[in-house]
């Protein structure tokens, strides 16, 4: 990296010399590009930058960066992350994760992560398939899919990244697609500016154990009526001739055409991912087809204080004041006495 | 201050205070405790508490007591039996009757031996016929009412003058010890600073007990205790948890690094993370975790970013552990895992002492990973082995496994401060950037240790983890890598073995029988092992704090002696790890698992069976 302006960076300086090892055709690849071309974009030296996933597909991510990196055991990325966040709040960390990794076996510590608003950004790779064991059902698995551990299929209900994420009292969550590396791209700068946990959710398309599994959206022929791209400040506008939109109707969100029962652009929703209330943004983001367009984009963004600062802040205030300031004034501090 | 009729000089003298668990014995304990210490008495505590917070009032299992030993010499124990049992109602005596020297004083509060704390005990009548305490000296006293009574003029509600027993409990105990009050008026001006009637009612019921056992005359005899011959210094009473906490802190500053302790409260080493998380005046972080093994793996990231890591748990939460202590061995990241031990498997015997974790410690992970294990043997070399426990950790990037106990993390003992100054320097192996490009498995040529290159440094960009690796960092699944990564992780943990002092013998260097202890039980065994040798017997005795790699002479000391006696609370896990490690010698085992340290009478007469053959 010496000699390399900050902001001089090309997305192939973000390669680490590892051969890139997923299934040929996996959505992960895009991932890796959109990231890539996202850190050359930030203006943070690249020593900053630090990678830590747990055990999965995706958790190989970390080898492919030329970056710190620290590829975790099984569920415990966040809290990997958020000790080297919390030990050294300069950095910007990431963690790399996928719905096995951080719904089931690592649940605990992601929700944990979100509740203290830890300023990480966490990548969770959604292909509702376990990978790297070939082929079970995950905890975002449709109820009823059939896989090697579910033959007759499933009987269980899935999670939704985003429900979750707002339930653990997230700030921010974004959603993607693995192959829309242009969307991807500007979510994963502005999951980076963010300060706090960010999460964001990419449709991620298994080719081996889940093939297909978003293509009721993703497809080019369906995705511009399926999904809405969110836009903080902008109407929410979707639809192949851009003429549908939502609308709040009552405590319900609604599907409208414009220019049909004197629907027009001002009666849309604005979207204002800034808004604490989570109530629309929960909505936004339980949208599911054929009810609804897929929510795409930065469905919530709202700034808060973070774990690592408000840390740092006490323990500045503390010393500020302390009488104790170096082990030798505590080892001689309180009931002490002196023998002659 | 009264005239005393009798006084006995004595070298030394255990005090039992005993009562329901919320009576205030802990408190009243540690008060008695800490005005000893500034009298200049050697000193060492032990609480025994249940582990419910309230256990039901009165009953056997709700007994809370604190034990202290005292004396003109060093001490090293908290004794195995009381002279002076301070017993708040019947339940108190069925606990401790047997453990209360005859000859011994009572004293008991009769207002509260009731028809129904009487049965509640498990007894029929009279407490003190029935155990037939005969040839003791017992004082009933009415605690209850003379505190009632004294504070019948201060419009305190009747709870709160009852919560006062504990201090004319105590007030007594100082007439008896011929104690100063100033300590103990201090501390209650202190801790009810913004109670001031509260403030006062205590210390009115202190100077009442003070008084009453005077005017009664009945506490005789009156014992004196003279300061111990000790070295000159600065001292001060430390509980092995604090002291735990304060090594950490002070390997933190002698490496130049922040401390991190990421960690769930569990008893009983919860301390640790109470103790540390208020040293924010020392800079340190601290992270409750939301479970076990989300404290070890924000203490594993902390230490890859650059901090000295700490965990700390007991039993069941190092088993939770395990998987991450297996991540720090294949990242070969400094890490302290400080178990105070207590009475297991599962959750067993949460408030109690026990050292049966040595062999989770030493091999309780998957696959070959061999991690360094000490363990301290005093409350207050905690600090010393916390200290060490952090220097091994950083300066050969390993994770370091610190055996404590539940005795040494609530004992408490007088300590030599020492000066920082006086404390080896730790080395952090910051990778230089003069080798570029970094090799994350790159190795020192004489310790085996790779070097720390800290995020944030320009260039020394790398990834790590879990899979095994080529000197690279590249994932390797080629057979001879993996041996030749699984030997050099061993070498590493075995070179640490040019810094661990010599074992040191206590008694000759060769003879009849050697005890053998290892952390916690020192106290009683050294104590033993000295009665035994001034009764003319034929023994030593060998404490290990080094438990991986065993100090270089072990085999050495053991080869001088006709019969070793390894001694431990557990059914013996440290002779079959010496067998393991040291097969040449047959080992006897001295083993106890009642959740309680070893008394030093039973282990004075198990070695005298030893010596006879038996």
């Amino acid at each position: 990296m010496a000699g390399i302006k900050v902001d001089k960076y090309s997305p192939k300086d973000f390669k680490s010399d590892q051969e890139v090892r997923w299934c040929p055709g996996c959505g992960n690849h895009a991932v890796l590009n959109a990231v890539q071309k996202a850190l050359s974009e930030l203006g943070i030296p690249r020593e900053n930058f630090t990678f830590i996933s747990g055990i999965g597909c995706s958790s190989r991510f970390p080898y492919y960066m030329n970056t710190y990196g620290f590829h975790g055991i099984h569920g415990r990325a966040s809290v990997i992350a958020t000790g080297v966040k919390t030990a050294n709040p300069a950095l910007s960390v990431w963690q790399i994760t996928g719905d096995g990794d951080a719904l089931a076996i690592g649940g605990n510590h992601f929700i944990h992560a979100i509740r203290r608003n830890i300023d990480i950004n966490i990548i969770l790779f959604n292909n509702e398939i376990y990978g790297l064991t070939k082929g079970q059902y995950s905890p975002t698995s449709e109820k009823g899919l059939v896989t090697k551990t579910s033959p007759f299929g499933t009987v269980e209900e899935p999670f939704s990244v985003g429900e979750l994420v707002i339930g653990a009292k997230g700030r921010f969550f974004a959603r993607t697609i693995d192959a829309n590396v242009t969307l991807s791209t500007q979510i994963y700068i502005e999951a980076a500016k963010h300060k706090g946990t960010s999460v964001i959710e990419v449709l991620q398309n298994c080719i081996i154990y889940n093939d297909g599994i978003h293509d009721f959206i993703t497809d080019k022929e369906v995705r511009d009526d399926r999904t809405v791209i969110l836009r903080h400040g902008e109407p929410m506008i979707f639809g192949k001739n851009g003429n549908k939109g939502l609308i709040l109707d009552g405590l319900k969100l609604r599907i409208i055409t414009l220019g049909e029962n004197g629907f027009s652009e001002k009666d849309l929703l604005i979207h204002d991912a800034s808004e604490p209330n989570p109530g629309i943004h929960y909505m936004l983001a339980n949208m599911r087809y054929p009810d609804y367009p897929v929510a795409l984009g930065v469905i919530r963004a709202v700034p808060g204080p973070t774990y690592e600062t408000a840390l740092e802040n006490q323990i500045i205030e503390i010393q500020k004041n302390a009488t104790v300031k170096c082990m030798d004034d505590l080892l001689k501090s309180g009931s002490v006495w002196h023998v002659d | 201050m009264g005239k005393k009729s009798k006084v006995i000089e004595k070298e030394e003298v255990v005090i039992r205070f005993s009562g329901d668990s919320g009576d205030g014995m802990q408190l009243a304990g540690t008060l008695f405790s800490d005005t000893a210490a500034l009298y200049g008495n050697d000193l060492s505590t032990f609480p025994d508490y249940p582990a419910e917070i309230r256990a039901p009032q009165g009953t056997v299992g709700g007994v809370s007591g604190f034990q202290v030993h005292l004396g003109r010499s060093e001490i090293y124990t908290p004794g195995d039996f009381a002279d002076v049992l301070v017993a708040m109602n019947p339940a108190a005596i069925k606990a401790n009757a047997k453990w209360t020297k005859e000859g011994g004083t009572i004293i008991y509060d009769q207002d509260n031996f009731t028809e129904k704390n009487i049965r509640k005990a498990g007894y029929d009548t009279d407490p003190i016929k029935e155990e037939n305490l005969k040839n003791y000296n017992v004082i009933a006293a009415p605690v209850s009412s003379m505190v009632k009574e004294a504070l019948k003029d201060y419009g305190l509600d009747p709870r709160s003058v009852l919560r006062t027993k504990n201090m004319f409990a105590l007030g007594m105990v100082y007439w008896l010890f011929d104690r100063r009050l100033d300590y103990t008026e201090k501390f209650i001006d202190r801790k009810f600073q913004k109670k001031p009637q509260i403030a006062e009612a205590n210390k009115i019921a202190l100077r009442a007990g003070y008084y009453y056992a005077e005017t009664i005359e009945a506490l005789t005899p009156v014992y004196k205790i003279s300061p111990a011959k000790i070295a000159k210094g600065t001292y001060r009473n430390i509980c092995g948890n604090t002291a735990t906490a304060w090594g950490l802190i002070a390997a933190a500053e002698k490496a130049g690094l922040r401390l991190f302790i990421g960690s769930y409260p569990i008893t009983p080493a919860t301390g640790i993370l109470e103790e540390l998380a208020a040293r924010k005046d020392l800079g340190v972080k601290s992270f409750q975790a939301e479970d076990e093994i989300a404290g070890i793996c924000t203490a594993l990231g902390a230490s890859f970013a650059g901090n000295l890591a700490v965990t700390s748990t007991s039993g069941p939460g190092l088993a939770l552990k395990s998987e991450a202590i297996g991540l720090a061995v294949m990242a070969e990241l400094p890490i302290v895992i400080v178990n105070v031990q207590r009475g297991g498997p599962s959750t067993g015997l949460p408030t109690k002492t026990e050292q049966a974790d040595l062999m989770q410690a030493l091999y309780g992970r998957s696959g070959e990973s061999p991690v360094v294990v000490i363990a301290a043997s005093t409350p207050s070399d905690c600090f010393k082995y916390s200290f060490e426990a952090a220097r091994i950790a950083v300066e050969h990037m390993t994770p370091v496994l610190l055996l404590t106990d539940s005795f040494l993390a609530n004992g408490s003992e007088p300590w030599q401060v020492p000066e920082m100054k006086d404390l080896p320097a730790i080395n952090p192996p910051y990778a230089g950037k003069s080798e570029l490009p970094f090799l994350p498995y790159e190795r020192d040529k004489v310790k085996f240790s790779r070097f720390w290159a800290v995020p944030g440094t320009p260039g020394l960009e790398h990834r790590i983890g879990g899979l095994e690796k080529t000197i690279r960092g590249t994932v390797s699944y080629i057979p001879e890598n993996h041996e030749r990564m699984v030997k050099l992780r061993a070498r590493k943990v075995e070179k640490v073995i040019e810094k661990v002092p010599d074992l040191k013998v206590y008694g000759n260097n060769s003879g009849e029988l050697l005890v053998v202890g290892w952390g916690g039980s020192y106290g009683y065994l050294a104590t033993a092992v000295r009665e035994l040798q001034s009764e003319g017997y034929n023994v030593s005795f060998v404490n290990f704090n080094y438990i991986n790699p065993l100090p270089k002479n072990t085999g050495d000391v053991f080869r001088r002696f006709r019969k070793i006696a390894v001694c431990e609370l557990n059914m013996g896990q440290f002779s079959d790890y010496l067998r393991i490690k040291h097969q040449q010698f047959s080992y006897e085992q001295i083993n106890k698992v009642q959740g309680l340290p070893f008394t030093v009478s039973e282990i004075k007469e198990k070695c005298a069976k030893i010596l006879e053959g038996k």
